[in-house]
């Protein structure tokens, strides 16, 4: 596929985003059972300003996608078999329970919701609802890729899991390097929880690699126009200016520099961040941390224009030959 | 229930592209808009077309045939293509099958033709909308149009009506027929798209001619006939003629 910038810039913000979110929430949700020490509720209603930012921003991004973005509201009618639609419903929904719990935290709004006599039972379920909707978002997004069979790259679990491991990891990065400056006593939490997720990641991506330089490829040339020959070559795909299929599907590079991009990511997405975030984790010095996202987050979209350009739609095998 | 659907002849097209030029001229002239051309007499000419002919070689120097091959949308039955759509606006129609886009709902998200695995849809860059085959909705149901001509224009504009269109859930139509007693297959069955066009395969005529059929094995001159080796020796036979 030609990876769309839009919605590379998309799909890497909503996750950090999303992963701010839950850094943010599961650290609050630690210092209710004081296993964590309390933070001032400003620092979760500003991180959770934050997240919003990431999630708008990859809102704005996506109307960049559509060649009509007036009529984006239509795209919420059919969630009942779009993935794409169930997308474009999750995605107001975790901002409207992330801007809901920026709010709860910055008025310090309480109430013994529960009889447990003690605070923030207002901000946990609030939280508890986003976290819900974040994971949400998060299998949509991922199963608009992994549910198209065609593309057989994307057709497995594996995109759902690094979507989510992928997007949680740069979300606590952020999370930690925001808390170098705004709470410097939970820097420990969120880097430690960023270098797991990362290297978990790791391995989940690196599978994902794995499998698809192995992909046995369901369709041929031979199925494509159903002719039983071991030799069949197009001759001529029809037009020599090109066409809406030959820019969409094909990513016009070359193999090395595809080659060169994997390499990119997996430096920037995992060594790098989790380099910086080791050596930076001990004091939590700021810059090293804000340098481990910012690796991280260029990485992802490397990461993310190579998850594009590898998949390989069967409709090529009608657009291998100009004339 | 109808479903519509082309039977393409592969054993008869000759690659003309009648039926690109007259699928474009009948599809930009009707009440849907324009299909674009950007270009259309300068560097790198691009448009949108519903209908193209590709040419494939099939073996090997010197044995190689050449095969022209017409692709549209299948118009599938289990087409893929429309679920995906987060709008409605790709839509199947129950009443004949026809698998169609609203132009007026399509936001030009492409996911649909992400999940085409013929790359039948083609995305307008003017109206920004995606584009497909509509079998001529717009003309086969046109009572203006004499009975005889209320076809796709493809299938009326083939030299050497190597397209034929009807309805392949009736057993007795001229395209069901066609696919059953001409091998008609659908293409990449492998997907289970099921697609509704099928094409027929290339054909070669061959007469075989069996040995007792050039020299009749129960011949009654067979005796006479002249053709019979003589020997070297004197025979008793010699003596008698
Ligand atoms: S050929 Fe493609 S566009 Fe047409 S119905 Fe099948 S999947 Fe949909
Ligand atoms: S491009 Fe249009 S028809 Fe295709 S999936 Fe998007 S909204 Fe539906």
């Amino acid at each position: 596929m030609n990876p769309a910038f839009s919605v590379i810039v998309l799909t890497t913000l909503i996750g950090v985003g999303q992963g701010l979110f839950l850094a943010l929430f599961s650290s609050q949700a630690f210092t209710i059972v004081k296993v964590l020490p309390t933070q001032p509720n400003g620092y979760y209603a500003l991180g959770g300003a934050i997240a919003l930012c990431f999630l708008g921003g990859g809102l704005v991004a996506s109307f960049f996608h559509l060649g009509h973005p007036e009529r984006a509201w239509r795209a919420a009618t059919r969630w009942r078999t779009s993935w794409l639609s169930r997308e474009v419903i999750a995605l107001p929904a975790v901002m409207g329970l992330v801007f809901l719990y920026a709010i709860v935290n910055g008025f310090g709004l309480e109430a013994d919701l529960y009889g447990w006599n003690i605070p923030g039972q207002v901000a946990l379920t609030v939280g508890t609802l986003g976290v819900a909707a974040t994971l949400t978002l998060f299998l949509c997004t991922g199963m608009i890729y992994g549910a198209i069979k065609f593309l057989q790259e994307w057709a497995t679990p594996l995109t759902v899991v690094n979507y989510f491991l992928l997007g949680s990891a740069s979300g606590f990065t952020f999370a930690a390097a925001y808390a170098s400056f705004m709470a410097p006593n939970v820097v420990k939490f969120y880097a430690g929880w960023a270098i797991t997720l990362t290297i978990l990641a790791f391995f989940t991506r690196a599978a994902a690699l794995f499998r698809n330089a192995r992909i046995k490829r369901v369709a041929t040339v031979q199925t494509a126009i159903g002719v039983r020959h071991a030799k069949v070559q197009q001759r001529s795909m029809g037009f020599m200016g090109g066409s809406y299929n030959t820019r969409e599907y094909f990513h016009g590079r070359t193999v090395l520099f595809l080659k060169s991009v994997k390499w990119i990511f997996l430096v920037l997405v995992f060594l790098v961040p989790v380099a910086l975030l080791w050596t930076g984790l001990p004091e939590g010095r700021p810059a090293l941390l804000v340098a481990a996202f910012l690796a991280q987050y260029v990485g992802l979209l490397f990461e993310r224009w190579f998850f594009f350009a590898q998949a390989s739609h069967p409709q090529n095998l009608y657009y291998q030959f100009v004339g | 229930m109808t479903q519509l659907a082309l039977v393409i002849d592969l054993n008869v097209c000759v690659g003309c592209h009648a039926c690109v030029t007259s699928c474009k001229q009948w599809n930009t002239s009707g009440q849907a808009g324009p299909l674009f051309d950007d270009n259309p007499y300068g560097q790198d000419p691009t448009g949108t077309f519903f209908n193209r002919v590709q040419t494939f070689e099939v073996g090997e120097f010197p044995c190689t045939e050449t095969i022209h091959f017409p692709k549209s949308c299948l118009h599938c039955e289990d087409a893929p293509c429309v679920p995906v759509c987060p709008t409605g606006a790709s839509y199947k129609r129950a009443e004949d099958g026809i698998v169609l886009v609203d132009y007026d709902k399509c936001i030009g998200c492409k996911y649909c033709s992400w999940a085409c695995p013929y790359g039948a849809r083609e995305f307008d860059e003017n109206q920004k909308v995606m584009k497909k085959c509509t079998l001529c909705v717009d003309r086969i149901y046109d009572t203006t149009i004499p009975p005889e001509r209320r076809k796709p224009a493809c299938v009326l504009a083939c030299p050497t009506s190597a397209r034929l269109f009807g309805d392949v859930h009736d057993p007795e139509s001229e395209v069901s027929i066609a696919i059953r007693e001409g091998g008609g297959y659908p293409l990449m069955p492998e997907w289970g798209t099921k697609p509704a066009n099928h094409y027929l395969p290339r054909r070669k005529t061959k007469l075989r001619i069996h040995e007792d059929e050039l020299v009749r094995a129960d011949n009654p001159l067979r005796k006479e006939d002249i053709r019979h080796e003589t020997g070297k020796d004197v025979t008793l036979d010699d003596w008698l003629m």
